[in-house]
């Protein structure tokens, strides 16, 4: 109980860097949550985010079940909080404003100018992440598999995770 | 009903439908892609929103930080039943995921000890790696489209992972270089380019 407040402050700064997506705060994310505050090692947190991916809604609510990890369920409610609402309240205030600043001509060079930046930032993120999740022959081949097959088919993403499941109990125990 | 004005299309938008329609999404939409479902439901089925609505409010919602599931889910209920739509929309959103992975949370603390799970985690995690990798490989063909896309990818990629520099500071120098890159320029002395490729990919 005593973590909450910092759970609160973790995820509501880490919110505040997901530019294009939620891996591109992981990087930070990994830094504050093992090396900081210890509340989960690496490979809690890498399995913690994949699970992550294969949630409806937005997949970054595996903030919640780091939440939960460290404090239970009041953990996890004040982590979706801290992720969700003050950025919520940021898109919310400028998505009124912003139409209004149709004729502004920064308005175009910052969305722009923040489309490679928030791809550079996933991939770093992912990079931290694949470091992590990829340690051995088979883990590269079900990463590749599964990169290869969400190119070149519409098999839902879902079901490629569980595959790589199925492979994981079978070949990684 | 596609030619009507955003007002009159307002009044039409019930506040239960609404949060019934993003609580739809945000208990289905397995496997990522929610603006795909987003768009299924707000534009082809409900036609709630036009697509150049729908693309207008992705593309600022790329451009906030917080995800896309959910800055949709703000802009969408804003423009159909302003703040309390809004509040709905999100709450619809995020309920079902809430739920499910603080279930998880408690689930993993019981099991993730077990060989057998930490096994199957282990090959989610090399698979999860695969996909994201794909939906990114898959924004960046759309997007760089010269050398300054391709410098600024690299260049936070090297700060992050070889310089070992924290996000905010890469985000704010990176990013405030590459907003510069694009500045306003009086006179079209560059190629006109299509400054929302990266987005539309995303439907």
């Amino acid at each position: 109980m005593d973590q909450i407040p910092a759970i609160a402050r973790v995820f509501a700064y880490l919110s505040l860097l997901t530019i294009g997506g939620g891996m591109a705060a992981f990087p930070e994310m990994k830094v504050l949550v093992i090396n900081v505050h210890r509340w989960l090692t690496e490979p809690q947190l890498i399995h913690i985010y994949s699970v992550g991916q294969m949630s409806p809604g937005p997949n970054m609510m595996m903030v919640a079940t780091i939440g939960e990890r460290v404090a239970g369920i009041p953990g996890a409610l004040v982590a979706a909080f801290a992720f969700f609402v003050p950025t919520g309240i940021l898109t919310f205030v400028v998505g009124r404003v912003w139409n209004r600043l149709a004729a502004w001509p920064w308005r175009a060079s910052i969305q722009r100018g923040l489309g490679p930046v928030a791809i550079g930032l996933a991939v770093a993120g992912l990079i931290t992440f694949g470091k992590g999740a990829v340690t051995g022959w088979i883990t590269l081949l079900v990463g590749l598999a599964v990169f290869y097959a969400s190119v070149r088919t519409r098999v839902n993403p879902a079901l490629l995770i569980l595959g790589g499941a199925v492979v994981g109990v079978v070949a990684l125990r | 009903m596609a030619e009507a004005t955003a007002a009159a299309k307002s009044k039409t938008v019930s506040t239960l439908e609404l949060f019934g329609v993003f609580l739809q999404i945000g208990a289905t939409s397995f496997g990522g892609g929610v603006v795909a479902y987003l768009r299924n439901a707000l534009v082809k089925n409900k036609h709630w929103l036009d697509d150049t609505e729908f693309l207008e409010l992705n593309s600022l919602s790329n451009t906030l930080p917080g995800l896309n599931a959910t800055n949709m889910a703000i802009l969408a209920g804003d423009r159909l039943r302003g703040t309390l739509g809004a509040v709905l929309a999100m709450i619809g959103m995020c309920l079902p995921a809430l739920i499910l992975m603080t279930a998880a949370g408690i689930a993993y603390g019981m099991n993730g000890n077990r060989p057998i799970v930490t096994a199957a985690l282990h090959g989610v995690a090399a698979a999860a790696t695969g996909l994201i990798a794909a939906t990114w490989f898959q924004i960046g063909k759309k997007t760089v489209k010269g050398f300054w896309d391709a410098f600024f990818i690299l260049a936070a990629v090297l700060g992050i992972n070889h310089f070992k520099l924290s996000v905010p500071v890469v985000l704010l120098s990176v990013g405030a270089l590459a907003i510069f890159a694009y500045r306003p320029v009086k006179k079209t002395d560059r190629p006109h380019e299509d400054s929302h490729a990266w987005i539309r990919f995303l439907q």
